[in-house]
């Protein structure tokens, strides 16, 4: 833009999608802040009164919050290692010039269009059940026990379903990333007499890492929010084993009828959203600054 | 010391003879030029010498010793890309001081190494910047940095001005040519650009399709190329070439007259032709002119010419400056 006339067209064309976008989350939020100090639950309609912080009060000092933040954190923190380490290897595999590389390409990528209650349902049913599923057919094999996964491992289930479901995108970014780095520079490095894990320390890996930030900024922004795995398989139990903040704020709302503490957990996890969100940027953000 | 012999080194990519034999003996701190058309093989030679590719048979001999089943670092060459491929995430220092960390140098050797490396190459204010925050030749001289702190047998420069502006090419050839006088060490350089070749060579290694067709020095690959492909690839503008009775009366099937061995005269010569254009540069005049025997023809004259466009003008080829080629295009003696 150049001119003071163009600035202010492209300004005012930018207004209405700009506009409605604002609209679009400050509404939502102003509500939800605003019945967050209200006593609201739908099973006594036309009680609505405010109570202040009461909400709030009550729902960071139920057990079941601090429960669900450390599985949040867990979730996240397993899933972030699992998909960033195996969305490297895979991408430096699939970098290969090896036979079939466009069809395991595609089959690769494949998970991530699959949508997350589909994806759960196939592990769910077809992969660890332990009656019918295929593990515990695998385990009959080889002469074990099957395992109940939802009832022993259930965190570890959820981070292996999610795990699968975001590895795809982790090698989509990485790969092409790793298309990207100029071939002369390794070739560089193997006259400067480093061998091929030197190449991948000291090229390869430092070329990755605004990917890599990439990678873990918008994996983090979706994994805080993970619920349809929980809600098809575990239900957020045994117990509080696979809670987490998104599910409790669910249970608050929907199976409780406690809007009004549904919404104070809501915007606790948005404020949690946001010191990660802070923390990751301060951390990592800088990567993407050059 | 770095003498490297080519002993009917091949590659073929697939069923493509990309270099179908060559021969080569490069002496102990020469500095040759692989200088052909883009697509010559040249590069791919230069690719052979370093490692970078496997050559498909043949032996590459440095020092004595075949290393043709060698890894490139093993070779003890130094190569400077075309695109410097620099480290980016690393600076100058670390970039250069990558290959002696390789080598698992101790950090003084390799701090003295990199210092002077610095000192000779005018980078010691640089040395804590990235790449991406020099200038091309800033860049150009890191890469080269890199190539000479690890001492090596040979350098092998791969089209190292080409993403240089012209000012900056020059200047940057003349640094190249001065650090081979100082360091004294062999080196191979590839390059497109006849100029580049002959202005810095020892020797001259002209490379078409794969094949060698001229090595010498550069004023006898001008005096006395072997065939009408090195006459017309050396020299600047390029050689006009002429059949008919012309050559005929000369005994032979074409002959080749350079643009600066053409006589002009606007009473009376051996060619009659038409000035097309006329290029006034000061110190010399370019006629691009167009005669109706031979068609279009270059010439290159000394100082200011009067001419214009339109200009009738006769041309005399310098007898004794004449290169007689037969039906194949090979130069008769």
């Amino acid at each position: 833009m150049s001119t003071r006339a163009s600035t202010l067209t492209g300004r005012i064309m930018s207004a209405p999608s700009i506009i409605v976008l604002f609209l679009w989350m400050a509404v939502p939020l102003g509500m939800t802040i605003y019945f967050s100090f209200l006593r609201y639950n739908l099973l006594s309609p036309g009680t609505e009164e405010w109570i202040g912080t009461l909400n709030y009060e009550f729902f960071l000092t139920d057990p079941a919050f601090f429960a669900s933040l450390a599985n949040t954190l867990l979730l996240v923190g397993s899933v972030l290692v699992i998909t960033v380490i195996g969305g490297i290897l895979l991408g430096l595999l699939l970098d290969q010039p090896i036979f079939g590389r466009g069809i395991l390409r595609l089959l690769v990528i494949a998970p991530f269009f699959i949508m997350p209650t589909v994806n759960a349902l196939v592990w769910k049913n077809l992969l660890m059940d332990p009656v019918s599923g295929m593990f515990a057919w695998l385990a009959s094999l080889l002469g074990l026990p099957a395992i109940d996964w939802f009832t022993n491992a259930p965190l570890t289930s959820i981070i292996i379903m999610v795990s699968w479901q975001w590895l795809p995108f982790a090698v989509l970014i990485l790969l092409t990333a790793l298309q990207s780095l100029d071939r002369d520079q390794k070739e560089a490095a193997q006259m400067d007499g480093a061998g091929p894990v030197s190449i991948f320390f000291y090229i390869t890996l430092p070329h990755l890492s605004r990917a890599i930030t990439v990678v873990v900024l918008i994996e983090t922004i979706f994994l805080l929010t993970v619920f349809a795995e929980i809600f098809v398989t575990t239900g957020g139990g045994p117990g509080l084993a696979t809670t987490n903040i998104a599910f409790l704020v669910y249970t608050q709302a929907l199976l409780q009828y406690d809007v009004g503490g549904a919404s104070a957990g809501g915007i606790v996890a948005v404020i949690l959203a946001n010191i990660v969100a802070i923390f990751l940027i301060r951390l990592i953000g800088k990567n993407l600054d050059n | 010391m770095g003498a490297i012999r080519l002993e009917k080194v091949k590659k073929t990519f697939g069923t493509l003879d990309v270099i179908p034999g060559v021969d080569l003996d490069i002496n102990d701190g020469e500095f040759v030029v692989f200088v052909g058309p883009s697509g010559c093989g040249k590069s791919t030679l230069l690719r052979l010498i370093a490692g970078l590719e496997d050559v498909t048979d043949g032996k590459i001999m440095i020092d004595g010793i075949d290393v043709a089943n060698e890894a490139p670092a093993k070779r003890g060459l130094s190569m400077v890309f075309q695109s410097y491929a620099l480290y980016p995430h690393m600076t100058v220092f670390n970039n250069i001081a990558f290959g002696l960390k390789m080598a698992g140098e101790s950090k003084e050797v390799i701090n003295e190494k990199v210092q002077s490396a610095a000192k000779i190459l005018n980078l010691t204010d640089y040395l804590e910047r990235r790449p991406g925050a020099l200038s091309g030749g800033q860049r150009q001289r890191v890469a080269i940095g890199r190539a000479i702190v690890r001492n090596p047998a040979a350098f092998l420069f791969d089209e190292p001005l080409s993403n240089l502006d012209a000012a900056l090419r020059v200047n940057m050839r003349l640094e190249i040519t001065g650090l081979h006088q100082d360091l004294k060490t062999t080196m191979i350089y590839v390059t497109h650009d006849q100029v580049e070749a002959m202005t810095m060579a020892d020797k001259i290694v002209v490379l078409q399709a794969g094949r060698v067709e001229q090595v010498g020095k550069p004023m006898d690959l001008y005096s006395k190329p072997a065939n009408k492909f090195v006459a017309g690839f050396i020299g600047s503008p390029k050689m006009n070439f002429l059949g008919g009775e012309l050559a005929a009366k000369h005994g032979c099937h074409e002959i080749g007259v350079r643009p600066e061995h053409l006589v002009v005269s606007t009473e009376s010569g051996v060619i009659p032709a038409t000035v097309k254009i006329a290029e006034h540069l000061g110190a010399e005049t370019y006629l691009h002119v167009q005669s109706d025997e031979f068609g279009a023809m270059t010439v290159r004259a000394t100082g200011e010419m009067p001419l214009s466009g339109n200009d009738k003008i006769f041309l005399t080829p310098e007898q004794d400056r004449i290169h007689r080629f037969d039906a194949h295009g090979l130069a008769l003696g």
